[in-house]
């Protein structure tokens, strides 16, 4: 087994209190916050595609539940903003584990159409049941998130409270990727009649690792809509599932920097190309068939074998 | 039975579309994210030719399906085959990244407002028993069947659609017998874009037509052909009708609103419980 990779840790840390320092501009700010949001669902998808092979196109699905269960059971029974959240995680984990029952033993296109299937349901609720959801005009009476007694507002305390969640994130997710567990599922993604030769319980494996994903990515949900302070169903809809799938893949499979870095340069790219709004479809569309046919291993791939070349040189 | 008559008609749609799907999964095993985008790029095309350039319609159509068989080719050979080792979850992911790009440019090329054309017959009520149709939709049912028909025969008495069939049935041995299989799976795409851009002539007169519709036409359409059995073809339509009429009976009873719902509630309903559909032979992949 190899080892937990301190370097990458380290570099992770140094970036976001680099950040932190020299980035004054609230702006340039929450772009990064952005980024760290994307870049924790776009490794819970690589988790689900990358290591296990599981194509989920409804993350977004999971993302939407995460935010307005956090904010609709804190308005309504007036509970703590932060058990709330983690009430949306648990809640969307189970629902994982509901979908996931019957869904995950389908394969390939079938289990991509049945995601997407259950995405669009969502969403289609999140529209329709405006007397809990507020409809397509969005919820607005978000509280403030409380927390050990500090109030977290304003662009500058959120950036610290998601840095933290990002990089506890990523050091479990790299304590993952060294793990048992990620070997059995990579074994699972190669072959699975080998696998099941194996003695490995193939479908409780997928149904484990895909309410774990739904669970992560529904907390931070929770806390995206408490920075945000304003929920529509525009936010997670089938086009945000289609992003992460493009950070994931363009990123590197199967990789933990490769959510990140997939997150990163694409929650940023369209940012600093001015007028771009119009054209971000098409350049995640461009980047995601590219990748598929000229990069197999993503940006993490190519970074690898440019370290390495250079390493043999 | 106004539902039944305004299901029909969308049901039809909803055939067109799914047996485009059915072509390019028989010959290719693929399916294509971006058969609702074919339908959105007929809609658009036909404005541009009938509202913009003002070309009479039998002039526009024909230029339509044209440009529609050459987008479909290219469509091909720019996503398919440059995928190397292609894998299942590679070419699904080559045909969303085909869909969005195609989405995208839908929206740069003809904004993002609805868009409609003047009806190509005139409009007239007909009268059934309980409900009516109108002339539109009539012509929408028409087409559908002409267009299910003819592909019918094409596949079962050509000898190009023979070797279409042989490449379902085993694309190494069809190879070995002389098709161009490569060939062929250029051509199904082209025939799935031209089967989009017809659907797409026929209903912007009825529905308008917007960049972002291509993603509920395709989902629909889907359901349709899985509904009736992935890769049959006379399952396809039956399910694209049975979807209509099922939707149409749904939006009666329930808020429309939730009326796109039920399109996923069904592919959920057949996938759980009858992966292979209702009229499909070959049984869906289960662990």
């Amino acid at each position: 087994m190899r080892k937990i990779n301190y370097p990458f840790l380290i570099f992770i840390l140094v970036v976001l209190i680099a950040a932190k320092l020299l980035i004054k501009n609230e702006y340039y700010l929450s772009i990064v916050i952005f980024g760290m949001f994307n870049a924790i669902n776009a490794s819970c998808f690589n988790l689900l595609l990358g290591y296990t092979g599981i194509i989920s196109l409804g993350q977004a699905a999971f993302y939407g539940i995460g935010a307005y269960f956090a904010v609709i059971v804190a308005a309504s029974f007036g509970i703590n903003p932060v058990l709330a959240i983690f009430l949306a995680s648990l809640f969307s984990a189970l629902t994982a584990f509901i979908v996931g029952y019957p869904t995950l033993k389908l394969h390939g296109h079938y289990l991509a159409m049945a995601t997407l299937g259950f995405g669009m349901i969502i969403y289609v609720l999140m529209n329709e049941m405006a007397f809990i959801t507020g409809g397509p005009s969005g919820f607005l009476d978000i509280n403030k998130l409380k927390f050990l007694g500090i109030t977290i507002y304003g662009e500058h305390s959120f950036y610290i409270f998601v840095a933290i969640m990002f990089f506890i994130f990523t050091v479990l997710f790299e304590m993952f990727d060294k793990s048992y567990l990620s070997y059995k599922l990579k074994f699972i993604k190669e072959s699975e009649f080998a696998s099941k030769s194996f003695g490995i319980n193939i479908f409780k494996t997928k149904l484990l690792v895909f309410s774990i994903a739904a669970g992560i990515t529904a907390f931070n949900g929770g806390i995206y809509a408490y920075y945000s302070g304003f929920i529509s169903p525009v936010s997670f809809n089938f086009s945000y599932s289609i992003k992460l799938l493009t950070m994931a893949i363009v990123g590197g499979l199967g990789t933990v920097p490769g959510g990140i870095i997939g997150a990163a340069v694409l929650t940023a790219l369209p940012e600093f190309m001015a007028s771009i709004e119009d054209y971000e479809m098409i350049l995640y569309g461009c980047f995601l068939a590219i990748t598929i046919i000229f990069l197999p291993g993503g940006l993490t791939g190519l970074i690898k074998r440019i370290l390495n070349k250079n390493a043999a040189d | 039975m106004q539902f039944f008559y305004s299901g029909i008609t969308s049901g039809s749609i909803f055939a067109l579309v799914a047996l485009g799907f059915n072509i390019i999964y028989n010959t290719t095993g693929i399916i294509n994210f971006a058969q609702g985008e074919f339908v959105m790029i007929g809609g658009m095309l036909i404005y541009t030719l009938l509202s913009i350039y003002g070309l009479p319609f039998l002039i526009a159509a024909p230029l339509a399906l044209m440009a529609a068989l050459i987008l479909g080719a290219i469509f091909e050979r720019v996503f398919i085959k440059s995928v190397r080792s292609p894998n299942e979850i590679k070419l699904i992911t080559i045909t969303i990244a085909a869909s969005i790009i195609l989405r995208g440019l839908g929206m740069v090329i003809w904004g993002r407002n609805s868009l409609s054309v003047d009806a190509y017959v005139p409009y007239k009520i007909l009268e059934l028993p309980a409900g009516t149709l109108t002339s539109n939709s009539l012509l929408v049912i028409i087409v559908s069947l002409i267009t299910a028909f003819s592909l019918s025969l094409f596949f079962k008495r050509s000898s190009l659609g023979k070797a279409f069939r042989a490449c379902y049935d085993d694309k190494i041995a069809a190879g070995i017998c002389g098709v161009d299989v490569s060939k062929i799976r250029m051509l199904a795409f082209a025939i799935a874009a031209l089967l989009g851009v017809i659907a797409g002539i026929v209903t912007t007169p009825i529905t308008y037509v917007t960049y972002t519709d291509g993603i509920m036409t395709g989902l629909k359409g889907f359901a349709a052909a899985i509904l009736g059995g992935l890769g049959s073809f006379w399952g396809g339509v039956a399910g694209g009708l049975l979807l209509g009429i099922f939707e149409g009976f749904f939006a009666s009873v329930f808020p429309s609103g939730y009326k796109d719902a039920f399109a996923f509630l069904v592919i959920l309903a057949v996938l759980f419980l009858r992966p292979k559909g209702l009229f499909g032979k070959k049984k869906a992949e289960r662990l």
